[in-house]
């Protein structure tokens, strides 16, 4: 089916060319840049914008680089790119592992790790891990540019801090210390193309220090902090997990959607987190099983 | 309005007038006449539109044509202009066709994976394919024609039988 809908295109060169035509187009204009979720959006009738921004024209917007205690994501940095990067690799495997589950290779090669916080449907595997990282986001406007911290971002069901008129950038992400584990686990119902039905995020740090989040069971993604408290420097083992399991319904409110029931999501959830959880702390010791293992 | 745009097709520059709203995948269908590409979920779940657009395997019904311009974009017709590759042969020898309705984007997307990872193991390949339904089930035969094509094992059997089993030499 053709996209019915009309609209004119826009390639900017400069990001204050982009702003400036944001600003005089506001609501009217859709920022593009992998369009994994634009033009099914422009097909489905979900977004029905008179101008279409392509930011891919942007210089500086591509590529991951290292900056002082932080990886610096381009706005045009896509998942194949997270995948192949030594920097993410080396410093922060679990945005790899978190990369690897996203939908499949076609569109890995094309979809934009900023375009999934921007559409910031519930469900984005960007979400939790970004959540744990403690990412930054980067945006320009019409007023300049503006740091936001990623806790402040999701907003509600695809909605997030941008004002109108702005772009991100780049999302930081600060490096956590070189002595750590991590684990994004996704629940799915199939390898290829699928969102997640549920997913957790956990940060495993030296002297029993945790970040967890979770996503697609709730509004947006989130932070377990009660979950995190309750674990802060207690001694490890099956009657910690037991009593942190216990706190995930406190803490997620999950719904039925297309992709699961609300009582399988449940269900699913405490497994996910202890498989997580466990993943991490291995691989905290030094152990546990290699990033991008499945775990579920 | 309509915007003139230069794609580099199958290694041939076809320049043609396009509307915004235009998808990659139309435009190669129905302007170019290129019907590899199959208009399959037309959201980017089935991959039976797979092209490869700078090397990469993509989804050309989430691509604007206009996106494309000047972009070098590869699909099956491009792929066997002197014949079938060495892939498409090992498809054909280990029957990985029924209705063929997802081979393009089969063939395209173990194409870029045999690219930048000539062996890869059979959880490599399943992973590279995942998001190309077959609705025939026959994602056995596909995985085997790949492996063949990785392991040498499909230039061997061309070439008759090898005098030993692998030489590691």
């Amino acid at each position: 089916m053709p996209i019915a809908h009309e609209f004119e295109y826009a390639k900017p060169e400069t990001i204050e060319e982009a702003v400036g035509i944001l600003n005089k187009h506001g609501t009217d204009a859709q920022v593009l840049a992998g369009g994994t979720d634009v033009v099914p959006g422009l097909r489905d009738g979900l977004v029905s914008p008179k101008l279409v921004v392509d930011i891919k024209g942007i210089a500086g917007l591509s590529g991951i680089k290292r900056e002082e205690n932080a990886l610096r994501v381009g706005a045009l940095a896509t998942f194949t790119d997270l995948i192949e990067s030594e920097l993410v690799q080396k410093h922060v495997p679990l945005l790899r592992e978190m990369a690897m589950t996203v939908a499949s290779v076609g569109v890995r090669n094309r979809a934009t790790i900023t375009g999934n916080i921007c559409s910031a449907v519930p469900s984005c595997d960007s979400g939790p891990v970004l959540l744990v990282l403690g990412a930054s986001i980067h945006a320009t406007g019409p007023n300049g540019e503006r740091t936001m911290p990623v806790a402040e971002w999701f907003t509600g069901p695809k909605t997030t801090a941008l004002g109108s008129a702005e772009i991100v950038t780049s999302v930081s992400l600060p490096i956590p210390q070189e002595e750590h584990g991590a684990a994004y686990v996704k629940l799915g119902r199939y390898r290829g193309e699928d969102l997640a039905q549920a997913s957790v995020a956990v940060l495993a740090l030296p002297d029993s220090e945790y970040r967890i989040a979770f996503g697609a069971v709730a509004p947006t993604p989130l932070r377990a902090n009660r979950i995190e408290e309750l674990l802060r420097g207690k001694v490890f083992g099956d009657a910690l997990i037991d009593d942190a399991k216990k706190l995930v319904p406190d803490e997620t409110s999950p719904i039925a959607d297309i992709r699961a029931s609300r009582e399988y999501r449940e269900h699913m959830l405490p497994i996910m987190f202890e498989r997580g959880l466990r993943a991490a702390v291995a691989r905290l010791a030094g152990d546990g099983p290699a990033y991008g293992a499945q775990l579920i | 309005m309509k915007r003139s745009i230069t794609l580099n097709v199958n290694g041939e520059g076809r320049s043609i007038d396009v509307e915004p709203n235009e998808t990659l995948l139309e435009v190669l269908r129905e302007r170019l006449g290129i019907k590899s590409p199959k208009i399959g979920c037309e959201r980017g779940d089935c991959g039976s539109c797979t092209v490869l657009l700078d090397g990469r395997s993509m989804r050309s019904c989430l691509i604007l044509a206009v996106e494309a311009d000047g972009h070098d974009i590869v699909t099956i017709e491009g792929l066997s202009k002197d014949g079938p590759t060495e892939l498409q042969q090992a498809f054909i020898d280990n029957n990985s066709f029924q209705c063929g309705f997802c081979a393009p984007g089969i063939v395209l997307a173990a194409t870029e994976l045999l690219a930048r990872n000539p062996s890869p193991t059979e959880d490599e390949v399943k992973e590279a394919i995942s998001g190309n339904l077959c609705r025939c089930t026959g994602y056995d035969p596909i995985v085997k024609a790949v492996l063949d094509v990785g392991s040498g094992r499909a230039r061997r059997q061309r070439s008759g039988p090898p005098p030993r089993e692998e030489s590691t030499g």
